[in-house]
């Protein structure tokens, strides 16, 4: 008993949000990789570019709302997913093609690019804070629990309880939908496979009668549905605020790169590389051993590696060393 | 003369600019936008050794300034007895364990082959010696954020003049860039801007909740200026007579004997906190100089000849016989330690040190829109771009008032429309910061002043 006890306890804590966390991240990270491995740039402007996606979509649920439209047990800014994808995705080209497109067409160097899309960054910044504002907006609604901790409690007579909120649920459902569709896509489809070819050797991709305007434009379409969607499923789970989005741009590098960079599987286990390891690493284990080991060696401290304090600084540790010690990724991608 | 009449220009523009502050808005946001216009010049100063000078791309800004913060605490704030007396002996521990393990690793480093084994080993013995130092480290940080922990909570500092800590803040800044840049500068640019963003952001992890150390985020206030204070100025005999001098006719218009004697109090008080600015004024346009005359004659010295030479052609450099490892490792510190003079004396002008207003976006990005505004490579456009940067950052919302009240003037107030854009005026600086940037970055991608190469 006290053994089931110790894994619920395990599984409320530490799997089912790190999965949670680990989807959110491993979208960004795939956005940040495409964007790398396509475009050959390091896009600073990927947190805001996922709040813009986020706010469109918190818009059109408000106006859904206020037409009484709803999904009822879910949340109706699955509705509004598809508007906000759109606009998001209009953004984007639009960027492109005042930005981006005048550097592709000059060959510059990636740290020039680098350079701007810190330009396009405080745009996407002031444009976000302009519309929506700086605050703090839940904009979820709908059933907010699949299982309640004192139900499961009740159901299974044990001592730990299990919650599973519908975001966490909704995250992971969306996620696996989405990375399937993704590497079919780039896998199986012959636009995705000239994506490939392109991002592995443009040159050639060239001769062999690639068009390079339209792999710029699906890259971008891909990259604004990973955005958007991404970035939607962490505000469900928690909220949505500009800043902490403009954060969460770090620990999306940190995935990107630990995953190898460019490649698009390695970003995705990336993802739930650095949200486990950042829970793994800063949860307190007291519980857990008070559980499974007998009452003579129980634990005084908390039997917490690190203070959660130091969440982010888990990620940036991990991302450091795996550049120290592998450049290329974990998964093997481009050598930097 | 000729050559220069950009540069000239360019400065006078400024200048005029900070003057109408002075004039329509008051001498008192006029001088302390100065201020901060010199700090955020030594910090680009630093930014553009890095960038302008050696093509390093340096993200880590942020960390660089906090940890020059971090000096001016540890320098000036006076010891907490009470507090070395708790804990001091495990802190102290812990740091010979610190030391230790570097020293073993560095022996195992240099006289064992490379192998999985070695890697297995120092991981290992890594690991091992942060739980060790966690183990020793907790009782003492326990007791020492015990102590008194309203007002102080933390080891304090060594009591010395906050002065000192401009050139501590750069030693700490140095020895930071030198770890780094051991760990970082292989990698490729973008990745090294990456790396070095996230670096920083450990070091304001740790300094935000180490509280033993730097009070995290309850922070330190009231830190000892090097300028006298407000309220002593106010007292004292000649500053009245010097602020009754420079206003006697202002004054002597005024028949009421205590009308005159309240005005004057009134210009006292105003006259002492521009007379303390100035102060400061003063001691950052020293260290501005100081380090302008060194950076400039570093750039027509031989070795600034060199790390052109490395930024535009490393193979070629390195085919020349030049260290260029060594190099980018040698600026990449120079760069920092004055990133961390700056961070010293933000701290300093401000007087307290505040870790959670340490912010990517302020003390990283912002810098480098200064660099890449004013022209890489140029100190003075380096300088120029730090002061243009902060100026329209600070003025961007009453001209960004100006300009929406000037669009809509035919709309009535109460529209919605007007209304929200009026609330969110002050996210306008980044839609101006992003724009400039951009529109640099398109139209002159070598800034404001560019850089020019002259051999003499």
């Amino acid at each position: 008993m006290d053994f089931l006890n110790a894994i619920i306890l395990l599984l409320n804590y530490i799997f089912i949000p790190a999965l949670t966390y680990g989807s959110q991240l491993a979208l960004g990270a795939i956005f940040v990789t495409l964007i790398y491995g396509i475009l050959r740039f390091a896009n600073f402007a990927t947190g805001d570019m996922m709040s813009f996606g986020t706010m469109a979509t918190i818009l059109f649920t408000w106006y859904f709302q206020s037409l009484g439209v709803s999904l009822g047990v879910l949340p109706t800014a699955l509705i509004a997913i598809p508007f906000g994808i759109v606009l998001m995705i209009l953004y984007m080209l639009l960027i492109d093609k005042f930005v981006f497109k005048y550097y592709r067409n000059q060959k510059s160097p990636p740290v020039q690019f680098a350079m701007v899309s810190i330009g396009v960054m405080f745009v996407t910044q002031a444009v976000v804070r302009i519309i929506i504002g700086p605050g703090d907006r839940r904009f979820f609604d709908g059933e907010k629990f699949i299982i309640k901790a004192r139900e499961f409690k009740e159901m299974t007579g044990l001592n730990e309880g299990l919650a599973l909120k519908s975001t966490q649920v909704i995250t992971i459902f969306i996620t696996i939908v989405l990375v399937s569709l993704l590497f079919w896509f780039l896998n199986r489809t012959k636009t995705g496979k000239s994506m490939k070819a392109y991002s592995d050797n443009e040159d050639l991709a060239l001769l062999s009668g690639i068009d390079p305007k339209k792999i710029v434009l699906v890259t971008w379409i891909i990259a604004g549905i990973l955005a958007t969607i991404g970035g939607v499923l962490y505000g469900l789970d928690k909220s949505f605020k500009p800043f902490t989005y403009f954060n969460n741009m770090l620990p999306i590098f940190a995935a990107a790169i630990v995953g190898g960079i460019g490649n698009p599987f390695g970003a995705f286990l990336g993802g739930y590389v650095i949200a486990f390891s950042e829970i793994l690493l800063t949860y307190a284990y007291k519980k857990f051993f008070m559980y499974i080991l007998p009452q003579s060696m129980e634990p005084n401290s908390l039997v917490q590696l690190l203070s959660t304090d130091y969440k982010f600084a888990v990620s940036f540790s991990i991302l450091v060393i795996v550049l120290i010690y592998r450049p290329s990724g974990i998964f093997k991608g481009k050598v930097l | 003369m000729r050559k220069n009449l950009n540069v000239i220009a360019a400065y006078s523009i400024m200048m005029v600019l900070i003057l109408m502050v002075g004039i329509f808005q008051s001498w008192n946001i006029a001088l302390s936008i100065f201020n901060l216009c010199l700090i955020s010049a030594v910090m680009t100063m630093g930014a553009n050794i890095q960038w302008g000078y050696a093509g390093l791309i340096n993200f880590g800004i942020m960390g660089y300034t906090a940890l020059g913060g971090l000096a001016a605490v540890l320098i000036s704030v006076d010891p907490v007895q009470e507090a070395w007396r708790a804990g001091g002996f495990d802190i102290l521990m812990c740091l010979w364990l610190i030391i230790v393990m570097v020293l073993v690793i560095r022996f195992i480093l240099k006289n064992f082959k490379k192998s999985k084994l070695r890697t297995y080993s120092i991981a290992a013995l890594i690991i091992t010696g942060i739980i060790i130092i966690r183990v020793t480290a907790e009782p003492g940080i326990e007791k020492i954020e015990a102590v008194n922990p309203a007002s102080t909570g933390f080891l304090g500092g060594f009591g010395l003049p906050i002065i000192f800590s401009w050139i501590v803040g750069a030693l700490f800044a140095g020895g930071l860039a030198f770890v780094v840049g051991k760990v970082a500068l292989g990698l490729r640019a973008d990745y090294l801007a990456i790396a070095t963003l996230l670096i920083s952001e450990i070091v304001i992890a740790i300094i935000k909740h180490e509280d033993w150390l730097t009070r995290g985020v309850k922070n330190v206030i009231g830190l000892k200026r090097p300028a006298p204070y407000e309220v002593d100025l106010q007292t004292t005999d000649w500053f009245i007579s010097l602020v009754e001098k420079f206003n006697s006719g202002k004054l002597s218009v005024i028949e009421n004997l205590a009308d005159r004697q309240g005005a004057l109090n009134q210009l006292v008080i105003e006259g002492s906190s521009v007379f303390v600015k100035l102060c400061y004024s003063g001691l950052f346009l020293v260290v501005v100089i100081i380090l302008l005359i060194l950076t400039q004659k570093a750039l027509y010295s031989p070795w600034g000849r060199m790390m052109r030479a490395i930024r535009d052609n490393e193979e070629a450099a390195n085919a020349m016989g030049k260290n260029v490892v060594k190099q980018h490792l040698l600026i990449f510190i120079l760069g920092s330690a004055i990133v961390g003079i700056a961070g010293a004396m933000l701290v300093t002008q401000d007087g307290l040190f505040t870790p959670g207003s340490y912010r990517p976006m302020r003390y990283t990005f912002l810098i480098w829109v200064m660099v890449i505004v004013g022209g890489s490579g140029n100190n003075f456009g380096a300088i120029l771009g730090g002061f243009v940067v902060w100026f329209l950052w600070i003025e961007a919302a009453p001209i960004s008032l100006f300009l929406i009240n000037f669009f809509t003037a035919g709309i009535p107030e109460t529209n919605a429309l007007k209304a929200h854009l009026i609330e969110s005026v002050p996210y306008f600086r980044f839609l101006m910061m992003g724009l400039g940037l951009l529109f640099i970055m398109r139209y002159r991608p070598k800034g404001i002043l560019p850089e020019k190469i002259e051999i003499k």
